[in-house]
Formats: structure tokens, C-alpha cells, sequence
């Protein structure tokens, strides 16, 4: 009964937008299947089993023997998705009576059935299920189930099933293979914690609290070191007899998209550091990053617009050696000593922000203006690199936001909690038009940062301001200023205004302000930072 | 004998039959209207002399007042009434409480309308009869092979589980209020469940009509004076506009579902924001569609509104002649309306 049972799993999960129901969801899931089909399960929804065996031609093949060709043309344009029309037409049979499949079962038999007997075992197991039933093969083996499951999300739920703390998990996960029977048999209580050996495994990352001004007066400049804190993404370098892989921070394997760090991978070590995309040793910002991101493959073009590189942090292992329990200052020098060494091509170090007093780091922090830069990293001299956020040890001191006053301009309603709230804003700034009028243009979308009241408050406001409905959507007068904040303003060729903002969101409402006083689209740019240009700056 | 073309005319206010002098669910006010059933798109205010079932004159007497016509004549199935030159009966349609299907005959020859009818079973509403007819008009609101109806207690099922997996969280299910959500409460009682059903105050007049006709619904409670405490784990239901809406706030962590037809296709459900589609209608699907067609046997089929070009391609390969009717003001009731974008206009 496995394909069904994965089948309401599936179908629970596309529609769920909450993450804690998903934990739910997926704990329920750990709970009740039995093994192999819960890892087998678990590994298709994360994408760490992926197949191609059966192509989407395939499926429709098999829907046209079957139906009549206007029905299936009417029906595909009706229900858009190709595999959910084949799921919903294909007709049941009378009389069949063999068992569903169980997902070990069908992930077997993918493996060992020659390609022109692919069809016909694809039908019978058709034949045997529901729509629900169907979807969800179909899905399965044509590699497209897209529900919205992270490996970590996974990880979480399994630690919240079993007790277990995530990190124990995450440190072997990439150790085992799917259907992962020796890790549900730990989980489970009935053997030890399987040991991964010389596989390339990802280590927990260790995070930084934000530091607060508190915190700041609190701070003894002599225990700490500081080093900047780059925008681009986190990632832990694993390289050694097992293989070679490349970690985000959320232990998901990047090491597909970055061919060219791969490569340069030729050593045995652990090692943290920042993934960016840098031009002749200058950091770009994080926009031209993006490009890079969410792709399975890489083509040439690519690889020479937006080289990518990597700024070292810290060394976790060296060789087989596990560094982690000595303190900052110790790894700074191990990390030094083997850089000079092995020089890999496309890394470096992340260098060291000499200080004296919290004062002096202050000034440094305002001076930095680059876009690639974030803030600072405080990190104590004598802390061993531990998983996870530890108090105390590591902060994360951001630069102080910018911001500018712009006008609500639509609104969206969101999700889950939120479904009956307006609480996705897009806003815009005022720009000249022909006959020295000014119109509004907008120049992002923000759906943070407001309070509870506020957001009700706006929901109302907006409520009794539409002007016009495009489904979710609603425009409302331009009457109302809101001051947005965001950590920087990059050009971007993609938004109509030229423009995008990172990480924008509602300080206040700005009901004190006439909408013809918000700030005009140059106040905007002036706050644009070429990459390369700002740089000397950072140094 | 005449063919029914001949007698039974598409007119702007809707199907005229002539020799009888009255309309068959008319879209505007007329003198003499035959009503097949109580949904707003079929049953409109405002007629001189109204002919329907007691059930569905009682609810438009519920939901119209004055409105549900001037004089109103009731007739109970199995009656036979010469109207003009016409014999009228009314036969169950199984499509909500009241529903039937008008047969008429005139010098021999036989057409019936069904209105909207199913043939899955429903413990609110006499089952459907096929009659046999020289024309047969259908509706054809799922008459795409992509709708078959699942069984209906499978989508209470996954309701109760969700019940289960989530007890603290409220799970309030859109429901069109006539019908569709007495059906839903029969289900859910016969799936086991005794506590009590909460109500939106839409759904409660209708509700109420249902058991002074003897339909038992259980212990039901307004859900707009409940405490948010007692509305932890408790099945709400709600008409399909107000679930993603600010009254779903007073709710606890809602699960939102919706009870429809068209929650069978997956971006339906996701356009409206349904984290528990329940593939739940009150009208026939495909297989339904054509099952009753072939058993009343008519030559001719007309369609009056849905996906006619499906069905009547699908007639054609088995020799019957289907016509489109292409009525207007049919196919507007929320089961239907469900398929737009929820504020009226389509996204931009």
C-alpha cells in the first residue's frame, strides 16, 4: 500500500505552506511507514533520488493508447500540467485486482526492467492505483516531484521524531545512502550511530547570534577577532580520499553548479568559507551570485561572466584531523599555515580586521561601503567550532540598514497565517515623465517587518483603498508612505526601475507623510554601489 | 410526432416550452416558471406563478421571501399535471434536497430537462431516475474524462485524519450552503464523527430548513459566537468566499478545505490557497454523464451549459446528436464559481 500511502503524503505536503505542519506531516510519515519505503520516500522528496527512466513522451504514449485523442488534447488544455491530465484521464479497469506497488518496489524494478519493457510495466502499475495514486508515480518517475521538502526541513523532522539533536543526524546524513536503514535503526534505538568514515559528510555549520548594543557594551575587544562579514553564501568545503563536495549551509550538495571549485578541491580537509562571485580579485554583489544559484549544470558562458570563488573562514579538518575542539586562534593558524601551503587556485583567506576598541570597530563597520559586504563577524579568539548558534561566541554585526520612504502601490494576500492578511506590499518611488509631471515607479516588494498591529492596520488600510482586483492582488491608492529598509541597492537589468533591493522590509508606516513627499527614484540610486569600484574601500 | 425543436425553444429569458406556456429555470422574472431546483442560478426571484417540488419552494421561500413567486404550485414526485397542451411531471435529479428532472410530454413525443443532477448517493435527496425520452438536455459542468468523483467518504476520510494529525488546529471546509454542506454534515456523521459541527451563520438558515424537513444533521453550533478554545479541533463549515477571508480569523490556526467538484485538479485548489482539497460534488462527473445518457437512451442530447464540446464529441462516436445550448446565467453557483480567481477578476 506504499505508493497510496506516499501518494496523501505527497498530496498533503503540495498544499501545505507552513512549516510546521510539514514537520508534521513528515514526522507521521517516519512514524507509521514501514522499511524500506520511508527512506525510499524520503529520498525522492528531497531529491537525493532522482529518476529519468521514464520520459514525459513516454506517459503520454501510454494516456493516447488509451483514450480517445479530442478527450486527451481538451483535458491537457484544460488541466495544463501534462502529468497530472495522464494521472486524472487514465481510465480504470474493471477487474484489476494486483496489489498497488510499494515504492521499493517500483524504484527495484526502474533499475532492472530493459527500456522497451518500460512501458508496460509503467501501465500495470497504473492500472492498479487511484489519481492520487497515479500523480504521484508519474511524478516519481519522471523526476518532478517539486513539494517543497529541503533536505534540512527532513532532517529537522526526523531529530523531532526521534529525539535525536539534528546536528548528530546532519553529521552523517551524506554517509548513508538511501533507503538510510542503518540511521532509522540508530533513530530507532536498535544500533549505533553509523559511521561514515572517509565519505564526504557534512559537519553542522557553527552560526552567529546579531549583535544587539548591549551586547556591544559587554564586549571585550581583546577576546574577540573580527573578519567581514561577505554576502554570498555560506558554504563548508569537504574534500579527501571519499570525494569531493561542496555543502550549503543547509547541508544540501551544491557541488554540481560550481564545477570550478571542484576542481580546485585537490586536498584533504574541512574547510568553512563564503562562495562569491569575484572579478579580478573584487567581490560583485550578491545579485550577480544569484545567477549562479539553482543550477544543476553550468555551461561556458557562465563559468567566465560570473567566476566564482571562495573566501576561507576556517579549517574544521585537516587530513583526517579534527580541529574543531581547539579554540579560533589555534584553526586561524593551522587555516594561515595551510593556505601558504597548498595555495588552491580560486580561494583565499578572509582577512583579519586588526582593532582596539569597540569604538574603532564601529568606525570600520560604518566606513565599509561596499554592496558585497554585509557588516562584521565577531568571533572569540578561544571558541572551538561548535554546530549551530552558541551564545556568546560568534556575532553577526550588520551594517546599519538603509532605507528610503516609498509608496504602497499593490498588495498581496499570504500565505498560510497570513491567507486573509495583505501582507506582501509592493511600493514604489517617483520618477520624472515628459511635461515635468512624475509618476510612480515601483522598485520592490517587502513582506516583513511590520508588527501584528500594523499588519492589521494595513489590512484595513488597504481593504478601504482599492481601486481595482487582479485575483490575489490589489492596487490601491497612492496615499500611503511607507519607510522601507534594506542591507543594500544593487542595478538590476531585470526590474523596470533599474533596481533591486536586498532583503527590503517595512520599518514603519509613515501615515504623517503626504505620498508626494516620499523620495524620488534618484534618492534611490544614490545609494547604488558598483561592485569593483567600492571595493578599495572594504580593504 | 413533433420533434422537440419544434416545442421546446431557447428563448433570451431561457428554454420556453411553447404549447405549455411556461419557462424552465428562467435567468429573468416571467409569468409561468418551472424550477427545477433551489440554487440561485436556477431558482430567481421575482416570477408570477412558480411550479416546483414542496422542498424547493420551501427553500426559496427561505432564501427569497416575497421573491419565490407570486402564486407557487407545489407538486410531489409521481404527479402527473396538464399544463396547456402539456403533461408535466417531476422526477428526482439526486442533485440536493427538492432537485427533479421536468418531463414533458406533448403529442407523443418526450423531452426532459434534468437540471443539474448525480448519481453518487446523497442521504439528503432522493436518488436520480432515469426516464427514457426523445431528448434528453444535460447539464455538463464536468463533462471533461478528467472528472471522476472519488467516493466520497475517501474525502471525509482524509478530513478525519488531518483531524487527527493536527487535533489542535481548527479545520474549517468551504461548502456551498444548500446542499453541498448538509450532504457534507450526513457524511461526516456517517464517517463516525458525533461531536458537534460548527456553522457560519451563512450556512445556519439552511440548515435549520433541512431538519424541519426531517434531514438529521446532528448537534450543530453557530461558529461566529463559539469561543476560539472550543473551536480547536472542531470541523467548521463556511461558504467557499469566506474561508481564506478575515472571518477565518477568529479560528484557531485554521486547516482550510473546500468541498468541490473541481478540486480534483491541483491548481484549482492552489489558486484559492486550499491546503485540503475534497473531491466532493453534487454533480454527475464524466463516467455519470455518459452512464445516464446511454440509460434514458435518447437520440438527441442538448446541453445547456459546461463543457458541451467534450460531451458532444463524445455522443457523436456513439451515434447520439448532441446540441449546445450555450444557456446563459446556468453554471453560476459557488460549486461552479470556484473555478475563479477569488476576487472576481483574473490575475494580470
Amino acid at each position: 500500500m506504499s505508493v497510496p500511502a506516499f501518494a496523501e503524503l505527497l498530496e498533503r505536503l503540495v498544499f501545505t505552506p507552513g512549516r510546521n505542519a510539514k514537520l508534521a506531516l513528515l514526522r507521521d510519515w517516519f512514524a507509521t511507514q514501514p522499511d524500506p519505503d520511508r527512506g525510499v520516500g524520503l529520498a525522492a522528496l528531497t531529491e537525493e533520488l532522482v529518476f529519468t527512466a521514464a520520459k514525459p513522451a513516454m506517459i503520454r504514449d501510454l494516456a493516447a493508447a488509451r483514450t480517445d485523442p479530442v478527450l486527451l488534447a481538451l483535458s491537457h488544455d484544460y488541466v495544463g500540467d501534462l502529468a497530472e491530465t495522464v494521472a486524472l484521464i487514465w481510465p480504470e479497469r474493471a477487474g484489476v485486482n494486483a496489489p498497488a506497488p510499494s515504492l521499493s518496489e517500483v524504484v527495484e524494478a526502474l533499475e532492472v526492467t530493459p527500456k522497451a519493457e518500460l512501458p508496460g510495466l509503467i501501465a500495470g502499475w497504473l492500472d492498479t492505483l487511484d489519481s492520487g495514486g497515479r500523480l504521484a508515480l508519474i511524478k516519481l518517475i519522471t523526476g518532478g516531484l517539486r513539494v517543497g521538502v529541503s533536505g534540512r526541513l527532513a532532517r529537522v523532522a526526523l531529530a523531532e521524531w526521534s529525539g535525536k539533536p539534528v546536528e548528530e543526524i546532519e553529521e552523517i546524513w551524506h554517509g548513508v545512502a538511501p533507503p538510510y536503514l542503518p540511521i532509522f535503526r540508530w533513530l530507532e534505538g536498535h544500533a549505533e550511530r553509523p559511521d561514515p568514515r572517509d565519505a564526504p559528510v557534512f559537519r553542522p555549520l557553527m552560526l552567529a547570534h546579531p549583535l544587539e548594543d548591549r551586547d556591544l557594551a559587554a564586549l571585550d575587544p581583546a577576546a574577540y577577532r573580527a573578519e567581514w562579514k561577505w554576502d554570498g553564501i555560506r558554504v563548508q568545503l569537504t574534500a579527501g580520499p571519499g570525494g569531493r563536495r561542496i555543502w550549503s549551509r543547509g547541508g544540501e550538495d551544491i557541488s554540481g553548479g560550481f564545477p570550478e571549485i571542484v576542481e580546485a578541491m585537490d586536498f584533504h580537509a574541512v574547510l568553512d568559507g563564503e562562495l562569491l562571485v569575484i572579478r579580478d580579485g573584487a567581490v560583485a554583489p550578491f545579485a550577480d551570485l544569484q545567477q549562479r544559484l539553482n543550477r544543476k549544470l553550468v555551461g561556458p558562458k557562465m563559468l567566465r561572466d560570473y567566476p566564482v570563488g571562495v573566501r576561507l573562514y576556517d579549517l574544521l579538518f585537516e587530513g583526517g584531523e579534527d580541529l574543531r575542539p581547539l579554540p579560533f586562534d589555534a584553526r586561524r593558524q593551522r587555516l594561515e599555515a595551510w593556505v601558504e601551503r597548498h595555495a588552491p587556485p580560486r580561494m583565499d583567506l578572509s582577512a583579519l580586521i586588526a582593532f582596539a576598541s569597540v569604538a574603532q570597530l564601529s568606525e570600520v563597520r560604518d566606513g565599509a561601503r561596499a554592496a558585497s559586504i554585509e557588516g562584521l563577524m565577531l568571533k572569540r579568539a578561544d571558541s572551538p567550532y561548535l554546530a549551530g548558534r552558541q551564545k556568546g561566541m560568534w556575532w553577526k554585526w550588520k551594517r546599519d540598514p538603509l532605507s528610503i520612504d516609498a509608496v504602497l502601490m499593490y498588495a498581496q494576500r499570504g500565505h498560510g497565517k497570513r491567507s486573509s492578511f495583505y501582507s506582501d506590499y509592493t511600493f514604489g518611488l517617483w520618477r520624472p515623465v515628459g511635461g515635468g509631471g512624475e509618476e510612480l515607479v515601483p522598485v520592490g516588494k517587502a513582506y516583513s517587518g511590520y508588527t501584528d498591529e500594523e499588519l492589521g492596520w494595513l489590512d484595513r488600510w488597504i481593504r478601504n483603498h482599492t481601486t481595482s482586483r487582479f485575483g490575489p492582488v490589489r492596487e490601491v491608492e497612492k496615499a500611503l508612505v511607507l519607510e522601507v529598509i534594506f542591507d543594500a541597492a544593487q542595478l538590476s537589468g531585470r526590474h523596470k526601475s533599474g533596481v533591486a533591493l536586498r532583503f527590503p522590509r517595512i520599518a514603519r508606516i509613515r501615515t504623517d507623510k503626504p505620498a508626494s513627499e516620499a523620495d524620488r527614484l534618484e534618492n534611490l540610486m544614490a545609494y547604488v554601489e558598483a561592485g569593483p569600484a567600492a571595493e578599495e574601500d572594504a580593504q | 410526432m413533433p420533434h422537440p425543436e419544434t416545442w421546446l425553444r431557447v428563448l433570451p429569458d431561457g428554454l420556453f416550452c411553447e404549447p405549455g406556456g411556461f419557462f424552465i429555470d428562467p435567468v429573468r422574472p416571467v409569468e409561468r416558471a418551472v424550477i427545477t431546483h433551489g440554487h440561485a442560478d436556477h431558482a430567481r426571484p421575482g416570477h408570477q406563478a412558480v411550479l416546483a417540488t414542496p422542498e424547493t419552494l420551501a427553500i426559496m421561500r427561505a432564501r427569497m421571501g416575497e421573491g419565490a413567486g407570486v402564486t407557487q404550485q407545489a407538486m410531489r414526485h409521481g404527479e402527473v399535471l396538464q399544463q396547456g397542451e402539456v403533461t408535466i411531471r417531476l422526477v428526482p435529479a439526486g442533485h440536493v434536497l427538492g432537485s427533479a428532472q421536468v418531463v414533458m410530454e406533448w403529442r407523443g413525443s418526450r423531452a426532459v430537462v434534468s437540471g443539474d443532477y448525480k448519481r453518487q448517493a446523497d442521504a439528503t435527496c432522493l436518488p436520480f431516475e432515469p426516464v427514457p425520452c426523445d431528448v434528453f438536455v444535460t447539464e455538463a459542468t464536468f463533462a471533461l474524462p478528467v472528472f471522476r468523483h472519488p467516493d466520497p467518504a475517501h474525502e471525509v476520510a482524509k478530513l478525519l485524519k488531518s483531524l487527527a494529525l493536527f487535533p489542535e488546529r481548527t479545520h474549517v471546509v468551504g461548502c456551498y450552503a444548500l446542499g453541498k454542506c448538509q450532504r457534507l454534515i450526513t457524511l461526516i456523521r456517517a464517517a463516525g464523527w458525533d461531536r458537534p459541527i460548527h456553522l457560519h451563520g451563512a450556512q445556519q438558515p439552511l440548515c435549520r430548513l433541512y431538519e424541519e424537513l426531517d434531514i438529521r444533521l446532528g448537534e450543530l453550533r453557530p461558529a461566529t459566537v463559539a469561543n476560539k478554545a472550543e473551536l480547536r479541533g472542531a470541523i467548521v463549515l463556511a461558504p467557499p468566499s469566506a474561508i481564506a477571508d478575515r472571518w477565518a480569523r477568529r479560528l484557531a490556526e485554521p486547516v482550510t478545505a473546500l468541498a468541490s467538484g473541481w478540486m480534483r485538479v491541483r491548481q484549482r485548489a492552489k489558486l484559492r490557497g486550499v491546503e485540503l482539497p475534497m473531491v466532493i460534488s453534487d454533480h454527475a462527473d464524466w463516467p455519470d454523464l455518459n452512464r445516464t445518457i446511454d440509460e434514458v437512451g435518447a437520440p438527441e442530447v442538448w446541453v445547456t451549459h459546461g463543457r458541451d464540446d467534450a460531451l458532444v464529441h463524445a455522443l457523436a462516436g456513439r451515434g447520439i446528436r448532441g446540441r449546445a445550448l450555450h444557456l446563459v446565467g446556468l453554471g453560476e453557483d459557488e460549486d461552479e464559481a470556484v473555478a475563479e480567481a477569488p476576487e472576481g477578476t483574473p490575475a494580470a
